[in-house]
């Protein structure tokens, strides 16, 4: 390996993600202090944002044989470290108000975007694997941070067995593709690719079984049972870290891994991918109307988009990245502003997570209750939101590439999807019950409230004005 | 420039009647008043001054260049008599409320004016991408409207109605991104923008497919049977503006479309489905109408005998004449007004009883005699009575019609009949009779007399003088008769 001609620019922003770390860390041993390593997290993503902003160009640079830093990664890396610095700044308030040690959340948040972040950029299984796995580790640990809530406990060791089982899956899947082509690399299997029009068979298990590895890490069905329990005992920032930023990781990851290796002249993959898209979009729906949990609704909510987004992938082609980015920002801006109303919602006892915790919010709450409005309606896909720009994208895509039942089914399964949505709105709506003895009673920090009400003025700046965005998508994956 | 402002003045105006309850109920009734005045002297001062031409009045700006979207907005004689309908009824809306809504008045008042504007949108805009939104902002406040002040069942009803609009309204879309690629392969270019996008060549079986699409999202907001089930829901449940603007507007859109956007675009392919569609339209008058005599509930009965109405639009738009389409845009006009005012008298009777049963009802002739005159007016309008609008708006349709299908034309007028039937149910159910309820009922009040006064004159008008409006709609109907005789007979000469 060699080092020396690295354009320290390009690179900059992983380290400085390794560095925040392990200044988190120090800054623990030296004193506890939960405003201390906030403002410490916070400043740090948000000067890797800023740099990104000034620095970041559309050039392709290769740093071998492990990653390769081009523009659809850097565009994705941004939103990475921006939706991370929303999570964070939405975590303060949340563990304020609880009584467990709150420092260490902050050293995992900051690895758990670091991992995310080496998967958007990796182009070998190797740091496909350390990417994954610095992720995942840290969100175990993420998952179950709540200790004395049995939920939450359960939740974490859900994750970790099912997450480490899938690991093992993808690993032999690696390990089999590597017998077959003899190569880590992706452009070195995609040469062993080209020359093989028809699938080997070591080939075709080990694409198997890396499908069943990202397809868990997706959270997509037949891969997704974890998912509904692991949002629900999670905390709620948690949550909405592993919706987005997770998932959105390993989007990237197939979009890179599937575009490099021309993936698609397969058809046995592209049929697979399909099948598992139209399973998310119509299990993911109809799941979640059964649903009376907020958290759960929203889990099932996340299977059904990565079904949607699965349909951009499979359009592929230059009109299936940008709509694959652009629903990418969308669907982190909405997700983390729903989970950030549950979270601003939740207080000491448990998490706002009942769908009666909701009843009448908007003459109680009416800002917090517009903003989760309007991240419903943008989930929903309706206009005035960035969802619905990103539902067009992905829509014509799949148009685009004549993808009829795949689109068909998209927009029949939202339609299905309308229907929840609704209902915690016109819960909301509701007139309010007496004083209930669940009721919540959240202490409301400013702090919390402003980036929500960010959160949602970009999904609708977005949404009524989205050539802004499309134009940088487009300079950045030219 | 003046077109952007009738949709922003009823979006701030919204925005500021909501603001402006929280000093006082009064204000935000007072804006919102104001506002929807404001557009409709506009709108009137246009008209006063309207050329012959087919566009009145353009606008365009570059919105999402990278698909060819564009803020682009056009006023021709058949949208400025929506818009007038529009803000006339919407002004009746907000006066007809004026006691009725005591909850969260703001909110009511930005939902009443955001749906009016959506509406607005939807008569004005020449972008497909843009028309889709405009469909689609104008369902969310009524889906409040209907969810957060209805009667009892509201949000079974507010459910219905939002699936219904929004399932179709989405294959809407596809069609729409269907004609943005075919467009797009044929000359290169990818846009949304409904000049260009008109006479578009395409194969008969893609042509269908893609009306196919815009049918349903129409065919289900206009409604035709059997998609017509959310409109009894929505209609007798909603609040009265909400039942008045339901039904005197957001009917109109799904005709609207048709004539604006199925017709012109899909020449070819609409003709051949006309049979087909006079036939259901024919269904829905008959259909309708005996629906409408069954129905206890008073609003229920007047949102059947909205599909009834309905019929004939859907009947002489596909009659594929040019008497017809008047009719239809005549019929569009005048059963706003008129179904408009059935609901202000059934929420009137409503806000008295607490009831919408007619059969606890009965005799108020005598308690309310300006009542009872008002609802005769609107009863005999409804059933097509010469003098008053609708017997012109029926009389041109069936004229038209029947050059294109005599069958159905005589179905259609037994349909009239029906109606003879139903309206007079109402007026003897619910005004002569044993005496009930007598106590709570009083006759009009002097803002009550103040709905219903413009609403009689715009009837008897259009009844007496159709000339001003049929003016109006006609070198739009001309145009697009001829452009389509035109492409028709070019793709004739094609093929031969």
């Amino acid at each position: 390996m060699e080092f020396s001609n690295i354009n320290i620019i390009d690179v900059l922003p992983g380290l400085f993600l390794v560095v925040a770390s392990v200044l988190a860390m120090i800054s623990i041993a030296i004193k506890r202090n939960h405003i201390f390593i906030f403002v410490v997290t916070s400043t740090s993503l948000m000067g890797v944002f800023l740099f990104l902003i000034l620095y970041a160009s559309n050039h392709e640079f290769n740093v071998e044989p492990l990653f390769v830093i081009d523009g659809f990664g850097t565009f994705v890396t941004g939103l990475i470290v921006m939706s991370a610095l929303a999570v964070s700044l939405l975590s303060y308030a949340y563990f304020e108000q609880r009584e467990e040690r709150k420092e260490e959340y902050y050293i995992l948040l900051l690895l758990a975007t670091l991992g995310s972040d080496i998967l958007v950029i990796s182009k070998h299984f190797v740091s496909l694997f350390l990417g994954l796995e610095i992720l995942s580790i840290s969100l175990y640990a993420m998952v179950a941070y709540l200790r004395k809530r049995n939920k939450s406990d359960e939740a974490g060791l859900k994750y970790l067995i099912l997450a480490a089982f899938s690991s093992a899956f993808l690993l032999f899947g690696m390990a089999l593709v590597y017998s077959a082509s003899g190569s880590m690399d992706f452009t070195g299997i995609a040469k062993y690719v080209s020359a093989n029009p028809t699938l080997p068979l070591p080939m075709f298990a080990g694409m198997c079984l890396m499908v069943v590895g990202i397809g868990f890490k997706l959270g997509v069905v037949p891969f997704h049972m974890w998912a509904p329990d692991v949002y629900e005992g999670a905390p709620a920032p948690v949550a909405a870290f592993i919706a987005s930023i997770s998932k959105g990781g390993m989007v990237v990851l197939l979009v890179r891994f599937f575009d490099t290796i021309n993936g698609f002249q397969y058809p046995v993959l592209v049929l697979a991918f399909a099948c598992i898209a139209v399973a998310s979009m119509i299990a993911g729906n109809v799941l979640a109307i059964q649903q009376t949990n907020v958290k759960r609704i929203l889990a099932y909510s996340s299977i059904a988009h990565m079904g949607y987004i699965l349909v951009a992938f499979l359009a592929g082609g230059e009109l299936g990245e940008e709509a694959v980015s652009f629903y990418l920002v969308a669907y982190f801006l909405t997700n983390i502003g729903a989970f950030g109303v549950v979270a601003i919602l939740s207080d000491q006892d448990r998490d706002a997570e009942r769908l009666e915790d909701y009843q009448g919010l908007f003459w109680r709450h009416p800002k917090i209750a517009a903003v989760f409005t309007a991240m419903l309606l943008s989930l929903a896909g309706i206009p005035l939101t960035a969802g619905f720009l990103g539902k067009f994208y992905l829509i014509t895509s799949g148009v685009h590439a004549q993808l009829w039942w795949l689109v068909i089914v998209l927009v029949a399964s939202s339609v299905i999807g309308l229907y929840y949505y609704i209902r915690i709105i016109a819960m909301m709506f509701e007139k309010a019950e007496g004083s209930d003895e669940l009721a919540l009673h959240p202490r409301l920090y400013l702090i919390n409230l402003i980036t929500l009400l960010v959160l949602c003025a970009l999904i609708i700046y977005y949404g009524i004005y989205p050539q802004g965005l499309i134009e940088q998508i487009h300079n950045f994956l030219q | 420039m003046i077109l952007v402002t009738f949709i922003s003045v009823l979006m701030i105006g919204g925005i500021m009647a909501w603001v402006a309850a929280s000093w006082s109920n009064l204000a935000s009734r007072w804006i919102s008043l104001i506002t929807l005045l404001i557009d409709f002297i506009l709108a009137i001062s246009i008209w006063m001054n309207n050329a012959s031409t087919p566009w009145i009045e353009k606008f365009y700006a570059p919105w999402i260049p990278n698909f060819g979207i564009n803020f682009s907005l056009a006023l021709d004689g058949l949208s400025l008599l929506m818009l007038l309908l529009t803000f006339f009824l919407g002004i009746l809306g907000v006066l007809i409320s004026w006691n009725e809504i005591q909850y969260r008045v703001g909110f009511f008042h930005f939902n009443l004016l955001w749906v009016l504007a959506g509406i607005s949108g939807v008569f004005l805009t020449m972008d497909l991408f843009l028309f889709y939104f405009f469909w689609e902002v104008m369902l969310i406040p009524m889906y409040f409207l209907i969810g957060i002040w209805g009667h009892e069942n509201k949000r079974y009803a507010a459910f219905k109605f939002f699936i219904f609009t929004q399932a179709s309204g989405l294959l809407m879309l596809l069609a729409i991104l269907g004609l943005y690629f075919v467009h797009k392969n044929n000359s290169g270019v990818g846009t949304f923008d409904y000049f260009q996008l008109l006479g578009t060549q395409m194969s008969l079986s893609t042509s269908r497919w893609l009306m196919f699409g815009f049918l349903a999202a129409f065919i289900v907001k206009l409604p035709v049977v059997p998609f017509h089930t959310w409109l009894p829901d929505a209609h007798s449940q909603a609040p009265t503006a909400g039942s008045l603007i339901l039904a005197g507007l957001l009917l109109k859109t799904g005709a609207y479309g048709l004539i604006r956007f199925v017709l012109p675009l899909f020449p070819e392919a609409s003709a051949e489905f006309a049979p087909w569609a006079m036939l259901l339209g024919v269904v829905g008058i008959l259909y309708g109408a005996s629906l409408s005599f069954a129905q206890t509930d008073l609003k229920r009965l007047i949102a059947y005998t909205s599909v009834s109405h309905m019929g004939f639009v859907i009947l002489g738009v596909f009659a594929f004449n040019s008497l017809a389409m008047q009719g239809a845009v005549m019929q569009m006009i005048t059963h706003g007004i008129t179904s408009g005012a059935l609901f202000a008298i059934a929420g009137i009777l409503y806000e008295r009883i607490h009831t919408r049963d007619i059969n606890a009802m009965g005799g108020f002739w005598v308690k309310a005699p300006f009542m009872g005159v008002t609802t005769l007016i609107f009863v005999l309008a409804s059933l097509g009575l010469p003098v008053l609008g609708n017997f012109i708006a029926e009389f041109l349709t069936l004229i038209g019609s029947w050059q294109a299908n005599q069958t159905l034309t005589i179905l259609a007028t037994t349909g009239i009949v029906a109606a003879t039937a139903y309206s007079l149910r109402i007026m003897q159910k619910v005004f002569l009779g044993k005496t009930l309820n007598e106590k709570t009922m009083t006759d009009l009040s002097l803002r009550e007399k103040l709905v219903f006064v413009p609403l009689i004159a715009a009837i008897i008008w259009l009844g007496l003088f159709p000339q001003k409006v049929l003016n109006t709609t006609k070198p739009m109907i001309d145009k697009s008769f001829k452009t389509e005789q035109t492409t028709l007979n070019q793709k004739d000469n094609g093929i031969q």
